[in-house]
């Protein structure tokens, strides 16, 4: 089942009985891959219940895609059977790294921008993309450091990876601002430059905002609350020029209740429907009253 | 310029030891003492690791409070850190690590209850199969009862503990807040899922003995006289039904050829 260019929700177990009771409307549901990597139990009782009524998409957060060493051909079988019984629409993993030797850190970890590493990515993608015999998409990274010899941007380097590989992208916007904002550079002039032609799917999420001591804002990527309204309105500007995409609301930690997450899909809806009804001259004033309304 | 195996080496070590200073291959402002930045990463990591612990330890951390479980849980992780990125199946060495924990050394039952919380996590994420009712029994001839070998659920796990491991699990859980507690009765628990909810069970006498001897696939009359051996209290009768009851039988295997012992 494709994935509609409406708005998705990250599946939580804590909503799988109101949304096996309920049946919401909700354009689709993510899952984190290793999350159901387990032989059996109610994770996949569930799964497989929600999966008949809605579109899927699956998003790996392990495989290492940028480490420096080959890939976990073990851990690819299992995103490979899981996608051979779910029948995602959309598979995606990130522009990360997170398994060292034989060790799993077990957080998404920055690369450097560089030629070596374009060709690492590539590599892996093609392997991952040759295993699943699907296209991937590569999510761009939040990132709190850069590294010295990064020698490309990030979009060249996405864009080199994705020529390279075959591999469509993931936009996921509130990295675009916790990024930008740590590395100090224009979130808009970042949406602006984004190859959006390659973009499958979008991601929209909530982050913590925090002081440093040396007195500037550090934002990081906590999915533990609502989307902000500077992300809603780089969401708007991406949709302006990129049109109605998949889009979905990540919500990971100190989940709210189901009222709240279904709500954030609304506004998403929202925004979609002025971009789609209103076309690209004007996606701002609907939903950003009616968002102020759903809070 | 450092290769990129040789840079995420760096990174990867100043991660795991917060006593290293950040890599020297990040940029500018985040290689500044006063900068938290590097710091964002180990908290990330350490945090949802211990966040996994909890999440497969819940009993345990109720039993020996949030302040002891993370110091235990990041102890844990720094001594063996996963190596799997499925990270559902996190901690098979927490009990054992426990053991050796000298702060939990007043409390040598720990270990037990993380072994038993392990096995219900396990049980969890097992491969699914469908019971089978004790009638099936009943259709054969009596005679071929002692031959008989058992398929038992891929989710039914077995543990022996010198301590109430059952009980210390039940009471801390809240699954039986009143359970009572005698500290000085070791208790053999089985663990076992049949459909979506994993049940907790005291094993009674010669059960550990007779399960263990049917999942390694001897035959019913070898596993129930291993049993009585082990312990002349041992109800064959009760133990059947038992199984049968909390759906550990999958298939029954009718008597084939013994296998020759010489």
């Amino acid at each position: 089942m494709t994935i509609p260019s409406r708005a998705g929700l990250g599946l939580k177990a804590q909503h799988y009985d109101v949304i096996l009771d309920t049946r919401p409307d909700v354009g689709w549901f993510e899952v984190h891959a290793e999350n159901y990597m387990g032989a059996g139990g109610p994770p996949h009782h569930y799964l497989t219940r929600i999966r008949r009524d809605y579109p899927l998409s699956l998003h790996g957060v392990g495989l290492s895609i940028g480490g420096a060493q080959p890939l976990d051909e073990a851990h690819l079988a299992r995103l490979r059977d899981l996608a051979e019984r779910y029948e995602p629409g959309l598979v995606s993993e990130h522009l990360a790294w997170s398994t060292h030797d034989d060790i799993y850190l077990n957080d998404l970890l920055p690369l450097p921008y560089t030629d070596e590493a374009v060709m690492r990515v590539s590599d892996h993608l093609d392997r991952m993309q040759q295993v699943l015999r699907r296209q991937v998409l590569l999510e761009n990274p939040s990132t709190y450091v850069a590294f010295e010899n990064s020698a490309l941007s990030e979009i060249d380097f996405l864009q080199a990876v994705a020529k390279q590989s075959g591999c469509g992208l993931l936009l996921d916007v509130n990295n675009v601002l916790v990024s930008a904002t740590n590395q100090g550079y224009s979130a808009e002039a970042y949406i602006d430059a984004f190859p959006l032609d390659l973009v499958g799917e979008i991601h929209l999420g909530g982050h913590a905002t925090e002081r440093e001591a040396t007195g500037g804002t550090l934002l990081i990527d906590a999915h533990d609350r609502a989307v902000d309204d500077q992300v809603w309105a780089l969401y708007a500007r991406t949709l302006a020029r990129g049109g109605a995409k998949p889009s979905l609301i990540e919500w990971d930690n100190d989940l709210p209740a189901w009222e709240t997450l279904y709500a954030e899909t609304l506004t998403a809806e929202r925004f979609i429907a002025a971009q789609v009804f209103c076309g690209p001259k004007d996606p701002a004033p609907l939903p950003r009253t009616q968002h102020a309304v759903a809070r | 310029m450092p290769s990129l195996a040789d840079l995420q080496g760096g990174f990867a070590a100043a991660l795991r030891d917060a006593g290293l200073p950040p890599p020297a291959t990040i940029a500018g402002q985040a290689r500044q003492p006063q900068s938290r930045r590097f710091d964002v990463y180990r908290n990330n990591r350490m945090a949802s690791l211990i966040e996994a612990l909890e999440s497969a330890f819940p009993a345990l951390r109720q039993l020996v409070g949030d302040a002891f479980f993370k110091a235990a849980a990041k102890a844990y992780i720094d001594l063996d850190p996963p190596q799997s990125p499925v990270l559902l199946l996190y901690g098979q060495g927490f009990g054992k690590f426990l053991d050796g924990f000298p702060p939990a050394s007043q409390v040598p039952y720990l270990g037990d209850v993380a072994r038993l919380e392990w096995a219900r996590l396990n049980a969890f994420h097992a491969a699914d199969a469908a019971s089978l009712a004790i009638d099936r029994l009943a259709a054969l001839p009596p005679a071929d009862l002692a031959g008989l070998r058992f398929e038992l659920h891929p989710s039914l796990q077995l543990l022996h503990s010198r301590w109430p491991v059952v009980s210390l699990w039940a009471s801390s859980s809240g699954t039986d807040p009143d359970a009572a507690v005698e500290m000085s009765q070791g208790q053999d628990a089985m663990v076992i899922r049949p459909a979506l909810n994993a049940d907790t069970r005291i094993l009674p006498a010669g059960g550990y003995d007779f399960i263990g001897r049917l999942l390694a696939g001897a035959p019913l009359a070898e596993a129930a006289e291993l049993a009585a051996l082990r312990d002349p209290a041992f109800d064959l009768a009760v133990h059947l039904q038992g199984l049968f009851e909390v759906g550990a039988v999958t298939a029954v295997l009718p008597a084939g050829p013994e296998p020759k012992q010489e």
